[in-house]
């Protein structure tokens, strides 16, 4: 694997973890359980697509096929995706989206800061504007993981819940292998085996206060990363996401 | 009623050496969610560089069948507004 294959693998990562999770936080919009919940999911929805831009710009440059970053977005089918499976689950109630939020804004938010000293200054400008959104999508999961955790039994049942589904996905995040490899190298990226402890003590921190227990087990549902086998969610995810594109090939605004 | 969040009034300052301005109400569980809830409901169109929340139960008011004894008197006392001053230009807005 050459490092523009590896560089361009990277990027396909970062890009799809939030088209995906934007796309999928995008299907609150109009259904949160209030309206205030609702902008707020609207705006880090928009955050999350506004990042995808950027990450699939670049990596349609890297590329160098001439795709741009909608190209990338509306015209690759299920296997050629590289985000991480936790992104694609379904949404299932308010607080599974919002537990689902939390452990991908604390990776997102780790992942993102050691991206702010990367060797390729571009893959640093775009951590350096998507961190300070992050930061915020992070304060806030975190406030309402909290919230609804320590808050009635039933939220706290809930919340517990969510975390035991979604907790098995949590592993993948933190896999590292070639492509990994080749961007610690070329000092592009960190490995992400490396960001684990940070993440374990702001995760624990929070969900302590949540007074959630986390599961005991590491097992790790894995796949989407490498794009070896998604969900069958992503799919359905797909179907509703590129239609427009699929049905009238070029569309414009 | 019991399941609904308190209403919080929202004062944004738009830009510095401005005042904060009431832009609003929501709702939300407490000062530092409604401070959160502002920030994306009132300034997602960069409308601001300061938040302030004030639960609605705080805010004293007016009774609007007081403002016969409370606003008319002021009315007819138009020597109060500095309209009789010529005001040199330098001075500039005011």
């Amino acid at each position: 694997m050459t490092r523009d294959e590896a560089f361009l693998q990277f990027l396909l990562r970062m890009g799809d973890n939030t088209l995906i999770l934007g796309h999928r936080v995008s299907e609150w919009c109009g259904h949160a359980p209030v309206l205030e919940e609702d902008i707020a999911l609207a705006n880090t929805a928009l955050d999350l697509i506004g990042q995808t831009q950027m990450w699939l710009g670049l990596a349609g440059e890297v590329q160098g096929e001439g795709k741009s970053a909608d190209d990338l977005a509306f015209l690759r089918d299920v296997w050629d995706f590289r985000n991480v499976l936790l992104v694609e689950v379904p949404n299932g109630d308010f607080g599974r989206t919002l537990m689902r939020q939390f452990l991908f804004d604390a990776w997102h938010s780790i992942m993102l800061g050691r991206l702010l000293k990367s060797s390729d200054e571009r893959v640093a400008a775009i951590a350096e504007k998507a961190s300070k959104e992050v930061a915020y999508h992070l304060e806030r999961s975190g406030d309402t993981v909290v919230g609804l955790g320590d808050g009635t039994e039933e939220s706290h049942k809930r919340m517990q819940e969510a975390l035991d589904y979604l907790w098995p996905y949590v592993g993948e995040m933190f896999a590292s292998d070639e492509v990994d490899a080749e961007m610690v190298a070329a000092g592009i990226a960190p490995d992400p085996t490396g960001l684990r402890e940070e993440y374990d003590a702001l995760v624990g921190k929070v969900l302590g206060e949540a007074t959630l227990t986390i599961p005991d087990s590491r097992f790790a549902h894995k796949g989407g990363r490498d794009g070896r086998m998604h969900t069958e969610h992503l799919g359905h995810l797909l179907t509703e996401m590129q239609w427009l594109q699929r049905a009238y090939p070029g569309a414009t605004w | 009623m019991k399941n609904e969040w308190p209403l919080w009034e929202i004062f944004i300052r738009g830009q510095h050496g401005m005042s904060h301005r009431h832009v609003g109400s929501l709702h939300a569980p407490d000062a530092e969610m409604a401070i959160k809830n502002a920030r994306d409901v009132y300034t997602r169109r960069n409308e601001g560089v300061s938040i302030w929340v004030v639960e609605a139960r705080h805010i004293s008011a007016t009774a609007p069948g007081d403002k016969g004894p409370l606003f008319e008197p002021s009315e007819s006392k138009v020597y109060r507004h500095p309209t009789f001053f010529d005001i040199p230009e330098e001075v500039g807005a005011m």
